[in-house]
């Protein structure tokens, strides 16, 4: 258990490329008839992507091809002008707005090898024109000299002072809840590892606590949430932390959804309810209409839980920080906002667009009150709901709040790419979202903690560099810190700042 | 309790082949002709529903594939690949995009709302109701069983004039307003199209279908003839200042629609005289000059307003129309701080293109809203407006059935009203008529944006 008395050692990177044959790439390397195998490309291309092959060179790495602006020019130094660079004809059909082709494919770097991409893949924002999209960090003039290896990335959860454990997490992330049944066995598992590696946690979601989690008690944070399914007090007795799911920022106002399909036997088992049936968790909690209500649950838990801090999460109304500010008086540890725009495994296409706002306005907003009501020191904020890149993070930091959690981050890391079809039928195709009991042996557990292993390496690499050039020694000094930021329609930067 | 409303949808399926975003492309030269090729090993059976031999096909752009790319990162020699369909980002307009048709589509063949997994992948704001999000409620929920529960929600909307008081005489005696009233159960009218191949069957299905769901259909008067006597009850004629009135069908409808003029009141009071039963709705055009008619309409004893505006969603002016989400707000208040909005229903009309547009018309202040590209698109029209230049219609709207418009139609709006109770549970509300004018419930882009980003640190003077 990570503990600030002894440093952190960071998990190992591992190379763990994709599970497929064919891994996505920006450009693909074709070869004429021209071609003699004289092998310059290779010794050309520092990437690796050529390679000998018997007689012949052929491309097997051409997705870390960096096209023809490449400085390497294995296409020049080739003495027939054999090499033919293309686009990839699939790299134009990846995606979406949020996680645009750019951003899928250096997650998968970045889940790879655990590096931040070279290769000129926009690895910063996506492409919704607003929000986290428009914003800019800021780099005023600093005279301080800071190594980035020794910026402090940790974060402590437990602010009250109430002789409950101090927790800190070596990293400001933590894995947001996915159930057993809206994702597979080894998904779960995946994420549980790559979070003990990491010392942090990853959450069960609302399914139920799974046997096989059992070794990883002290990096798993279970979750209430209004259905209840497979909460019991043994489990609450097991963990760390706690989470009360009131709402999650994809649905807000509506209960969990796992659609019938999806309903295996092993999963029926875990939430005691039937095969194939399809289960709709209510909305609110019944036991719970106002802010004291919701302290007898907190309490409750606190009861059952002697060690357990306790966690809120809530999504983004228009009162979110009265909501936040009674999660709190009613004993909470922890706020988790969760911003409409945030990840699920099925939900109505208008409450994931229209219901609640989005993280970035939720953030500032809670922020101000809590310091406004002099807390602000006493509630670990955490923000989540859109939270891409390592660059997301520093911006939702800036804003406001502590940490974050992530889920679609680690989804991506193990290879989704937003098909949007992890509800019905089987489930997800590619194994990670499903508990079909064929399509679930597409994924290793191994592979998927490694791949998340390296993609929070790559995070933090990046959120240590730009805290050095922030001047900042540690994550801590960041929170609320607007003059990082500016927003491409209102303000520019000051001209001698840098900016990314 | 009364009986709980709600609408059966049947399957209604498509004349055409759907048009999807991107389909698959798949090449035979330099096939390596493996044992087990990938196609075999769709997880979604892609290429055999196709009954096609995998090794010969080609393409495959049709609703099948689900976007898995599995063939595509399978294949040993790379020659399976996805492409976008051109035929997808032709469709359309700004407001009815490649994506709200094929999910409109989607509503009127099966009923069903769009679910999806994975968060939501589009833009993070745009224009009009795009640019304003609808609240929720942390823990006050209406209905202890789901919104599908035993308990209701409530979306009905009475339409007609409503005094503010009680008149007494001189004399003492009471004068009762008798201002008839019309009850829907969906607040969404049905209007015809400003254009489209379509012909009789296609209203009369409308008009079908706003019987079975209890709303109203208004139709140029001209155009109703007997096919529509089964459903004159939710018949809405429309007349301008030059029709002349049939008292044998005003006897038989609820309500009548006058197109807005100078002497509309007193056309109203000759509808009146001759169907005195029936309600009237005054139409006027959505403008600049919109809020100030109202008033004067309603001061003049007007019940029902109809605002019409454009098809793009904004209002009627030559330029710099505004939203219908402003001028929504600007009509609502006007009527509002003038201290009779309680006695005229407001219905509005243009661009109500998804099921939020009509949760995000009352949170602005409509009691109502009236659809009709929405039905068109209903009916696989893809807005191509080709008829306008009289070409003919590529998916032969003139051909289309009343019967299978009517079973469309009703699946779309049977989508739209679950789409309604999740948006009013939510919000923790039991009846839609409570977010009227309700803008505390719902956020909007230019707050947000003034009190967060607008409002950060690095600010240059001049911006």
């Amino acid at each position: 258990m990570y503990s600030s008395d002894k440093p952190f050692i960071p998990p190992q990177v591992r190379e763990t490329p994709t599970r497929f044959r064919n891994a996505f790439g920006k450009y693909r390397v074709h070869r004429t008839d021209a071609c003699n195998a004289s092998g310059q490309c290779i010794s050309a291309c520092k990437l690796g992507v050529n390679k000998k092959a018997g007689s012949r060179v052929v491309s097997p790495n051409d997705y870390r091809c960096l096209g023809p602006e490449c400085p390497m020019a294995c296409f020049d130094t080739c003495p027939q002008k054999a090499i033919v660079i293309r686009k990839d004809p699939n790299f134009d059909t990846l995606g979406d707005y949020r996680w645009t082709p750019d951003l899928l494919l250096s997650t998968y770097y970045m889940a790879e090898t655990g590096k931040i991409p070279d290769s000129g893949l926009e690895y910063r924002t996506g492409g919704t024109g607003g929000g986290f999209d428009k914003l800019r960090i800021v780099f005023p003039k600093t005279s301080k000299k800071i190594i980035p290896g020794e910026v402090d990335t940790s974060i402590r959860l437990n602010r009250l002072d109430d002789g409950r454990p101090e927790v800190e997490i070596p990293i400001p992330v933590y894995g947001g809840g996915m159930s057993f049944g809206s994702v597979s066995i080894s998904a779960m598992l995946g994420r549980m590892r790559a979070a003990a590696a990491w010392g942090t946690f990853a959450c069960t979601g609302e399914g139920g606590y799974p046997d096989e989690i059992k070794p990883y008690d002290d990096h798993v944070i279970t979750q209430i949430a209004t259905g209840l399914f497979g909460v019991r007090e043994e489990t609450i007795q097991r963990v760390r932390i706690v989470e009360f799911k009131y709402a999650q920022g994809a649905k807000p106002g509506l209960g969990g959804h796992l659609l019938g399909d999806k309903v295996t036997p092993a999963v029926a088992r875990m939430r005691e309810a039937v095969v194939g049936s399809s289960l709709f968790s209510p909305f609110p909690f019944h036991s719970v209409y106002s802010v004291e209500d919701h302290k007898k649950h907190i309490d409750w838990i606190k009861t059952t839980n002697r060690r357990a801090l306790v966690s809120v999460k809530v999504s983004t109304p228009t009162d979110v920080d009265m909501v936040a500010v009674g999660s709190y008086y009613a004993g909470a540890h922890i706020v988790h906002l969760d911003g409409s725009y945030g990840g699920t495994g099925a939900a109505p296409d208008i409450a994931k667009k229209n219901i609640a706002m989005p993280i970035e306005y939720a953030v500032p907003i809670v922020h101000r009150f809590l310091v406004a009501e002099g807390i602000r020191d006493k509630v670990t904020l955490i923000a989540s709901g859109g939270v891409r890149t390592p660059h997301d993070l520093i911006k939702i930091i800036a804003l406001g709040a502590d940490g974050v959690v992530t889920g679609t981050a680690d989804m991506v890391a193990m290879e989704c790419l937003r098909c949007h079809n992890c509800e019905s039928g089987r489930g997800c195709a590619r194994g990670i979202a499903t508990t079909d009991t064929e399509l679930v042996n597409l994924m290793e557990i191994e592979w998927a903690a490694q791949r998340i292993i390296n993609l929070f390496t790559a995070w933090r690499t990046e959120i240590q560099r730009i805290l050095a050039k922030m001047g900042l020694s540690s994550v801590r000094e960041l929170v609320g810190r607007t003059e990082f930021l500016a927003h491409d329609d209102y303000q520019t930067a000051p001209l001698d700042a840098d900016v990314e | 309790m009364p009986v709980k409303y709600s609408i059966h949808p049947h399957e209604a399926l498509p004349r055409f082949k759907p048009i999807i975003r991107s389909g698959i492309i798949a090449w035979e030269e330099g096939c390596l002709k493996c044992a087990v090729c990938v196609k075999k090993r769709c997880v979604y059976k892609v290429y055999d529903q196709r009954q096609l031999d995998g090794r010969q096909m080609l393409d495959s752009i049709d609703v099948l594939c689900k976007d898995c790319y599995r063939c595509v990162q399978g294949c040993p020699a790379r020659l399976i690949n996805k492409a976008l369909s051109p035929s997808y980002s032709q469709i359309g307009d700004d407001l009815f995009t490649p994506e709200v048709i094929v999910k409109t589509w989607a509503q009127a063949t099966t009923g069903k709302i769009p679910v999806s997994g994975a968060g939501y992948g589009g833009v993070f704001s745009g224009n009009g109701f795009d640019s304003m999000w609808t609240d929720m409620s942390e823990i006050v929920r209406p209905t202890r069983d789901g919104i599908h529960g035993r308990e209701y929600i409530s979306t009905g909307v009475d339409l007609g004039r409503k005094e503010l008081y009680l008149s007494i005489s001189r004399d003492g005696s009471c004068k009762l307003p008798s201002h008839p009233t019309v009850k829907l159960e969906l607040p969404v009218l049905f209007k015809t199209p400003s254009f489209g191949a379509v012909k009789k069957p296609f209203f009369a299905g409308i008009a079908a279908a706003a019987k079975k769901l209890l709303t109203q259909a208004i139709i140029p008067a001209a155009m109703i003839d007997k096919t529509f006597n089964p459903y004159l009850a939710h018949v809405i004629p429309s007349l301008n200042a030059k029709t002349r009135l049939n008292p044998a069908l005003l006897k038989k409808v609820s309500l009548v629609e006058l197109s807005d003029h100078k002497d509309v009141m007193k056309q109203m009071a000759a509808v009146k005289k001759a169907a005195p039963k029936s309600a009237v709705i005054i139409r006027v055009a959505l403008n600049r000059k919109s809020a100030a008619r109202c008033l004067q309409l309603a001061r003049a004893g007007a019940g029902i307003l109809h605002l019409e505006g454009l098809d793009s969603g904004r209002e009627k002016e030559p330029k710099n129309g505004r939203y219908l989400k402003d001028v929504i707000t600007e009509v609502h208040f006007a009527l509002v701080t003038a201290s009779v909005r309680d006695t005229v229903r407001l219905i509005f009309s243009g661009g109500m293109a998804m099921a939020e547009h009509v949760a995000k018309s009352i949170i602005c202040g409509a009691d109502a809203v009236a659809a009709d590209l929405a039905l068109l698109v209903g009916v696989e029209c893809m807005l191509c407006r080709g008829c306008e230049k009289g070409l003919s219609c590529p998916v032969s709207l003139e051909d289309v059935e009343s019967g299978w418009t009517t079973q469309r139609i009703i699946n779309l709006m049977c989508a739209w009203h679950n789409q309604l109770l999740e948006i009013s549970g939510a919000m923790g509300i039991r009846d839609i008529r409570r977010i009227r004018g309700e803008r505390g419930r719902a956020m909007f882009f230019e707050d947000l944006e003034r009190q967060t980003f607008a409002a950060l640190g690095n600010k240059i003077a001049g911006k």
